[in-house]
């Protein structure tokens, strides 16, 4: 069997380059590695503005269609708004994440970051920064869209809906950097991040719709509802501990 | 070896249900409040407990294939996800044929029910990534990774009933209600179903294992030949 160990890779393999030990400092280090990522990301994007264009006209485009389905004026469907809005985030956020790594295919990018001295977890971060910021320009220019649109007055709750969406796009930029992470290297990329993505983020997107639903109908959060924002919180906290632990594993070939 | 314990096993299972299938049917009598319809939680809830019972054991597998490297546990993992599926997919169209009778209502979107089926969906994607990856350590790696991702939606689904309020029942065993939910005599055959499900599942890992172990030794030997 000792052909079949070394073709599947299981027989012993030179060690790696060893990178620096653990100290007081590496999440630090590691932080501002990410910002780096982040930083480059953000300037490509400033630049080219293909994915945040593509996004926040695609998320317009589905409000526009959303409006067909239902009657936006109607106070009885004021309940679905927020579910409404958290589908337009998920379907525009995909056309984010999927640029995320795959924006560092052409010449070998990806693979030149990763033999940097740059941790792979300060590269799945500083792309979930990138990917996060992005999505929160898109959902503000949204947001202001919807306003106009569904006629909700979403500005007198500014602070308690800035705070769910901050943490609910931070879960979806996380888990959308990891599986565009994951899927980088497949054939059929574009066909499997959905398929992979949007299953695992739906207790996160039914917690965000449960809590701007009710922000959009002007009621205050009930004591049920904070178990929806713990739910958020535990989310961002195990998913992004999840997404630096398991970095190596998903990004190195 | 492995065949004989495979052969054993499901026997064990076979015999173990038709007993069981005895009690419930002929020996069991119908339950006050919902009548014939109840018999399906002898096979509703262990069906479940034995699909998450599979995730959770694929979790250790992955976790271990990742720290060793050694593709057997990357091999068991999937196929116990493969087997766990099958017993999520009978947990969910049982309990659909239950809420039919009981609720009149084919599904509803309560959150267990919900968080079930999103953990079908997240395994079942897990199936589809491995048939996308033809390299065998880039597939093991990756589906490790989005395994230990997934079985989080497992602590969810277990731990649903207790979170959320929910149309779904809570918990009726005696060993996580103390006692007064269930009828001793259901309990018993209850248990019983468990393990012969068990055993069902069991035997179902050890022969899907066996096929994947020589897909692997057909698959290297292809690598071989096309390597010379």
């Amino acid at each position: 069997m000792q052909h079949e160990r070394l073709l599947l890779g299981e027989a012993k393999t030179p060690e790696r380059l060893a990178r620096p030990a653990f100290t007081l400092a590496t999440p630090l280090r590691e932080l501002v590695q990410a910002w780096w990522i982040a930083r480059k990301d953000l300037a490509i994007e400033l630049r080219t503005k293909e994915s945040v264009n593509a996004a926040g006209a695609f998320a317009i485009t589905i409000l526009l269609m959303f409006s067909f389905a239902f009657d936006p004026t109607e106070a009885e469907n004021r309940a679905y708004f927020g579910g409404l809005l958290w589908l337009v985030f998920a379907f525009a956020g995909a056309l984010i994440f999927n640029r995320g790594f795959a924006r560092e295919l052409p010449n070998e990018c990806l693979d030149a970051l990763l033999a940097s001295p740059l941790s792979p977890s300060s590269l799945l971060l500083g792309k979930a920064i990138s990917i996060f910021a992005m999505l929160v320009l898109v959902e503000f220019a949204s947001l202001l869209v919807f306003g106009v649109f569904y006629d909700v007055r979403w500005w007198r709750h500014a602070g308690p809906l800035a705070g769910v969406f901050l943490l609910a796009t931070w879960g979806i930029a996380v888990i959308g950097a990891v599986f565009g992470a994951l899927t980088v290297n497949l054939r059929l990329r574009e066909l499997m991040l959905p398929i992979l993505v949007y299953p695992v983020l739906i207790p996160l997107l039914i917690a965000a719709t449960e809590l701007s639903g009710t922000l959009f109908q002007n009621q205050p959060f009930s004591s049920d509802q904070l178990l929806w924002v713990r739910l958020l919180i535990v989310f961002d906290v195990v998913f992004t501990a999840l997404a630096a632990a398991l970095a190596e594993t998903i990004l190195l070939n | 070896m492995r065949d004989r314990i495979a052969i054993a096993l499901a026997g064990a299972a076979a015999g173990l249900l038709a007993w069981n299938l005895y009690k419930m049917f002929l020996v069991l009598p119908d339950e006050a409040m919902q009548g014939p319809i109840f018999r399906i939680l002898f096979f509703h809830a262990p069906a479940a407990m034995v699909g998450m019972t599979g995730y959770f054991v694929a979790l250790v597998l992955s976790i271990l294939y990742l720290s060793s490297n050694q593709l057997r546990f990357d091999a068991l993992a999937a196929s116990i996800i493969e087997v766990s599926l099958v017993f999520s997919l009978i947990n969910i169209v049982t309990g659909s044929i239950w809420a039919r009778i009981i609720w009149g209502v084919w599904w509803t979107w309560d959150y267990r029910l919900t968080s079930q089926l999103v953990c079908i969906l997240i395994f079942a994607a897990y199936l589809m990534l491995r048939r996308g990856i033809d390299e065998p350590t880039q597939r093991a790696r990756l589906s490790s990774a989005l395994c230990i991702f997934g079985c989080i939606d497992v602590v969810i689904v277990w731990k649903s009933i207790e979170w959320f309020r929910n149309l779904h029942p809570g918990p009726v065993l005696s060993i996580r209600t103390g006692g007064g939910h269930m009828d001793p005599a259901y309990e018993r055959v209850f248990y019983w179903n468990l393990l012969a499900l068990l055993l069902v599942g069991i035997s179902l890992v050890l022969i899907r294992t066996r096929q994947e172990a020589t897909a692997r030794e057909i698959d290297s030997l292809r690598r071989l030949a096309h390597a010379q």
